[in-house]
């Protein structure tokens, strides 16, 4: 029920160790398994990281509460990765969910649609990862890596922007 | 279609005015009946003062609760019941049930409404799935529910009289606010200002249902309906006031949603209500001022045309959305009697109006770090007259796109949200529950995609620098625009106030107690800890001889958001503060209405 609630796949499987590994032209750093996480050094935070905060605090928060932390409505998304895979978040936001009882409706909506989450999806995962982890905490990043060219390149055509 | 709908209805009215004018009496003597409370806002003033005196200052520590109503629902609960006579009518948020309730009978439930919704509107619907409240009238009760469905239901048996379809949730239009009955017709807003939405205020025919007249926020002037007298500052608008203010076709998805609540002057046969902020977030993707978004209307209720508006914010850079209610008092400023029109804006200022022609009195700042402008131009020869000053430091459109500009109050959230202010004609005070919060802000680029989140802009709150409290209830003289006396509360006060001719005034608090206070000092009367935290209206009425207070209590709303969390803190590391605490370290979800009365 409180898996339910806070809004994990029953089955809990989280990520695993969010050590970085590699980093792609982008950017972007994964895992050894090949996931996207997050890289912080002396309060240096990794692109994605910032991007991700910034996109979560336009589009995410206004359900899901500031940092990842919750509202009186929507589950606390800095709980929710820890217990479900990097594939399960991308389905979730692409397709949304319905949480549907007597006891509560909460409802998902699918923004596999919406560029401004879509072009965007690594971005907040990256974030909410590192809040699930608290290596990165309540507040924004100052410091970070800057914005590659590839990256923009791909921002650019996703968002379809000239 | 639209223009023919129009040209039909607007013919139609004029034969319905005979049945129109007696709807209209007896609501306006309903409405003079302080045993009852018929309106949402109490009165077509929008005071919510009541002339009932058992409860007063001297004895108001002796209040106790009387009875208790679980709604069954956890979301958030908003607004507040209706009493007409020996029963009570109250609304739930999605799926938005009604209850009757016979307060004759034990408070047994004698009826109950329970619509079908598809429940795809629930994540449509920004901050909340709140529903402010009903509206009563020629027998029926009605409902704007979530998907934007008016529904009439008969008083007596809840039956559905009639349905109208208000807007499309697809497109994110959804509907939170409560509707109002003004002669022979129904007035509704519309919620979506974050979805893109292009919003209106609609009139429908109390007896049928049908569309009688639709008012666009922005557009071209058959949309607006406006016309050649209509006024801002005493001088006409003039030919396409709102396209002239917008680029290309931003205007049809330009927000300006009416989600608040409404004010009638029977009198001037005026309407008043407030559109709220331009769409996106971003003010970069809209140059221009943006009209008539932010701004206060007075349409003519018959025909929908409006006589006057004032734009609040041109081109807002903050969501400073414009809707909370214009509240209408006669009082004296300069040893003149006034028709005046009061409205605390979410930008900060309290603006003092004179509501038969929109002549702007006062605009004073009613929370001291207000520190986006430094006033409003009261000049009546500036080119700039009426206009707020808007200060280099604040201005996320000067810092432009990507750009984070730190510490503006107030925050998004507004100093005052939809939580309804009280005037009290004894004392000549308003009674305003505020927010005491601020934030960053960063405009982005946002792409438009129908029944997505339309945004564009990070935001992170905080108390103002030094603080620890994020709420004050305050007591405001509208003829001079000053604060007499001011009450901090540790979080937002985001429930109705509630003057009563008692003396007392009453306000919930989002940990959930029911304070009172003396309405000449502030000073703390009374307070009872509610199952949760309160962001509903105070209401109060008179049953069997005794006087009763009700207010629903069930945390939520865009209070729920930022709160419940707590808020973000800037300076993380560094030691938190007070200020900063989790509202769910306080309260849990759960609606209920509790009602108090003195023991016997």
């Amino acid at each position: 029920m409180i898996l339910v609630a806070s809004g994990g796949i029953a089955v809990a499987d989280g990520p695993g160790d969010p050590t970085a590994v590699k980093k792609e032209d982008d950017g972007k750093w994964l895992d050894k398994e090949g996931t996207p996480t997050y890289k912080i050094s002396d309060g240096t935070v990794d692109w994605f990281t910032y991007s991700g905060y910034r996109r979560y605090h336009s589009d995410c928060h206004v359900c899901h509460g500031p940092d990842g932390m919750g509202s009186t409505y929507a589950p606390a998304l800095k709980d929710s990765v820890k217990s479900m895979s990097y594939g399960d978040f991308l389905g979730v936001v692409a397709s949304g969910r319905k949480n549907i009882s007597t006891a509560q409706e909460n409802v998902m909506p699918a923004f596999g649609d919406n560029p401004n989450v879509a072009c965007y999806m690594d971005d907040l995962y990256v974030y909410l990862r590192a809040r699930s982890t608290e290596a990165w905490g309540r507040q924004r990043p100052s410091k970070k890596e800057e914005k590659t060219e590839a990256y923009t390149k791909a921002e650019d055509a996703c968002m379809g922007h000239k | 279609m639209r223009k023919v709908l129009l040209a039909t209805f607007l013919g139609s009215a004029a034969a319905l005015a005979v049945g129109g004018a007696s709807a209209n009496d007896e609501l306006v003597k309903m409405s003079q009946n302080p045993k009852d409370w018929v309106m949402p806002t109490g009165d077509y003033a929008n005071t919510r003062y009541s002339k009932l005196n058992q409860i007063n200052a001297q004895n108001v520590g002796k209040l106790q609760v009387a009875w208790t109503f679980s709604t069954g629902v956890l979301r958030g609960h908003e607004g507040g019941p209706l009493i007409i006579g020996n029963m009570m009518y109250v609304h739930t948020p999605f799926p938005n049930k009604v209850y009757a309730i016979d307060l004759s009978q034990e408070n047994k439930i004698v009826w109950k409404y329970e619509p079908k919704q598809d429940p795809n509107v629930i994540p449509v619907m920004c901050c909340d799935t709140v529903n402010r409240g009903l509206a009563y009238g020629d027998g029926k009760i009605f409902l704007h529910q979530a998907d934007t469905t008016l529904v009439a239901l008969d008083v007596k048996t809840g039956q559905v009289a009639w349905t109208a379809k208000n807007g499309d949730p697809s497109k994110g239009e959804t509907g939170t606010s409560a509707p109002m009955v003004v002669k022979d017709k129904v007035l509704i807003g519309i919620s979506g200002g974050e979805f893109g939405v292009q919003a209106h205020m609609s009139a429908y025919d109390i007896k049928t249902g049908k569309l009688a007249w639709r008012g666009y926020s922005e557009g071209p002037d058959n949309q607006l309906l406006v016309d050649d007298k209509t006024t801002a500052l005493g001088k006409p608008i003039g030919k396409d006031s709102s396209l002239k203010t917008w680029q290309g076709d931003q205007w049809k998805i330009g927000g300006g949603a009416t989600w608040g609540w409404i004010s009638y002057d029977p009198e001037l046969n005026l309407v008043y209500y407030g559109s709220g902020n331009p769409s996106t977030w971003n003010p970069k993707q809209r140059p221009g001022d943006n009209k008539w978004s932010m701004t206060i209307w007075a349409r003519n209720p018959d025909t929908g045309v409006a006589k006057w508006v004032y734009q609040m914010t041109p081109h807002d850079e903050w969501d400073y959305d414009g809707v909370n209610e214009m509240i209408l008092s006669d009082q004296s400023i300069n040893g003149q009697p006034r028709k005046l029109l009061t409205h605390f804006d979410r930008n900060g200022l309290a603006y003092t109006m004179d509501r038969t022609n929109g002549e702007l009195l006062v605009a004073e700042k009613y929370d001291p770090k207000v520190n986006w402008t430094s006033g409003v131009d009261m000049d009546k020869n500036s080119p700039t007259y009426g206009r707020p000053k808007v200060l280099d430091a604040a201005s996320t459109d000067k810092a432009g796109e990507d750009v984070n500009v730190k510490g503006i109050c107030p925050a998004a959230l507004g100093t005052k949200d939809e939580q309804p202010a009280a005037y009290s004609p004894d004392t000549q005070l308003f009674y305003v529950p505020t927010n005491h919060v601020c934030m960053d802000y960063e405009p982005f680029k946002v792409s438009y995609t129908a029944g997505q989140p339309y945004v564009g802009a990070t935001l992170s709150m905080y108390p103002p620098a030094g603080e620890t409290h994020m709420g004050n209830f305050i007591a405001w003289d509208g003829k001079t625009g000053k604060i007499v006396w001011s009450n901090k509360e540790q979080f937002s006060v985001w429930s109705g106030a509630l003057a009563t001719a008692g003396g007392v005034v009453f306000y919930g608090t989002l940990e959930g107690y029911l304070k009172a206070v003396d309405a000449k000092s502030g000073k703390e009367l009374y307070k009872f800890k509610t199952p949760s935290g309160i962001i509903g209206n105070v209401t109060t009425y008179e049953n069997g001889g005794k006087q009763y207070v009700a207010v629903l209590s069930g945390v939520g709303g865009w209070a729920g958001i930022g709160l419940a969390a707590g808020l973000t803190d800037p300076t993380a590391g560094l030691g938190a503060v007070g200020g900063y605490a989790a509202l769910s370290n306080y309260t849990a979800l759960g609606g209920t209405l509790t009602v108090f009365a003195l023991p016997n």
